[in-house]
């Protein structure tokens, strides 16, 4: 298990040591946009989709063990997290599926559809992750109950 | 204000915020969701009726927008922030904050959305057509601008937000954050030059 320095309900949440949840949700995030980039480069005939492919399940392992890391840290503002997180992952949630219809209206369809879509997920969950983490980190940690 | 400035220059940072007023702070400005939502409900409008006027209003009035909202913040703003006093800061970063947080996102999917359905349009998203390096060059560009932005800049500003609204603020964290905010919002305003070039060389060759 991870742990805090810090008592909780207490002390300078500015000087926490965590892990780097936010700097791996961001080369997620860094390497889904990749992704996106090179399928998009090669609209609408598409190229080999291997390296968008690749780069894609690499974003997404580094956000699966990004909320792996995260779902063990004890002593966190974990109701300012879900707050945060769920606000935002409404907010991206809208304009990911903008940019899904976008996609679809285009008639964009088969594999390519499929990684923009897995994309579109990842870049969705990646940035609401990033938010809720780093509001939370610097809010107190509620005390046990009795 | 410059009396308030003098007083507490002398002052540690976190006394200075301790000090300070406490401005009323929203996190989200509620009043301004609705227009998000016209302007998403036209966007989605111009993108379902295919109207190249309609496409090219949103993409050059959301991009126009977000290059002068980006330099004028990087580049004039930011600066000046950085040489306020704690309290002045966080007086200008409750009601500045909060209006970016709902701004910059709305401009940047307008211009990005309408952008690709121009280009789909023009037909510069073809990997034959001869403007077709310039598009992939400004989407490199718009993909490192939202690393930054969505990675580093937009998080700082809502750490800044809910810091100012407990009891306590810390001043020297909000320091630490403000810079954050100002050095990102300095390299995406240098990155909207490159921008400006793509975009001019593509409406003019």
């Amino acid at each position: 298990m991870i742990t805090e320095p810090q008592t909780p309900g207490s002390g300078d949440m500015s000087a926490r040591r965590l892990p780097p949840v936010a700097q791996v949700a961001v080369a997620s995030m860094a390497l889904v946009i990749a992704s996106g980039i090179y399928v998009a480069a090669h609209l609408p005939q598409g190229a080999s989709l291997g390296p968008a492919a690749g780069l894609l399940c690499a974003s997404g392992v580094l956000l699966l063990a990004d909320i792996a890391v995260i779902s063990r840290l004890r002593d966190f503002a974990w109701k300012v997290f879900f707050r945060v997180g769920g606000w935002a992952l409404l907010a991206y949630g809208v304009i990911a599926g903008l940019l899904e219809f976008v996609f679809v209206f285009d008639h964009t369809r088969g594999s390519v559809l499929l990684v923009l879509t897995l994309s579109l997920l990842v870049f969705a969950i990646d940035i609401p992750l990033i938010l809720a983490f780093s509001v939370a980190r610097y809010q107190p940690v509620p005390a046990p109950g009795p | 204000m410059a009396d308030t400035a003098l007083t507490t220059s002398s002052m540690s940072p976190a006394a200075e915020a301790r000090a300070a007023p406490r401005p009323q702070v929203e996190i989200v400005p509620i009043r301004g969701l609705p227009i998000v939502a016209a302007v998403l409900v036209g966007l989605i409008s111009a993108v379902a009726t295919n109207r190249l006027w309609a496409l090219d209003f949103f993409h050059v009035v959301g991009g126009g927008m977000w290059t002068a909202i980006d330099l004028f913040v990087g580049f004039i703003v930011g600066p000046i922030l950085g040489r306020l006093s704690i309290p002045a800061r966080m007086e200008f970063s409750a009601r500045f904050m909060p209006k970016m947080l709902i701004l910059m996102p709305t401009l940047v999917i307008v211009t990005l959305t309408a952008g690709w359905q121009l280009a789909r349009h023009e037909g510069f998203i073809l990997s034959t057509h001869t403007h077709h390096g310039w598009v992939v060059a400004s989407m490199v560009i718009v993909g490192v601008m939202a690393v930054i932005a969505l990675g580093l800049l937009e998080p700082a500003n809502l750490a800044v937000l809910f810091e100012l609204k407990k009891p306590q603020p810390n001043g020297e964290l909000i320091g630490r954050l403000m810079k954050r905010f100002i050095y990102t919002a300095g390299i995406t305003g240098a990155m909207q030059v490159a921008t400006l070039v793509i975009m001019t060389r593509l409406a003019t060759t």
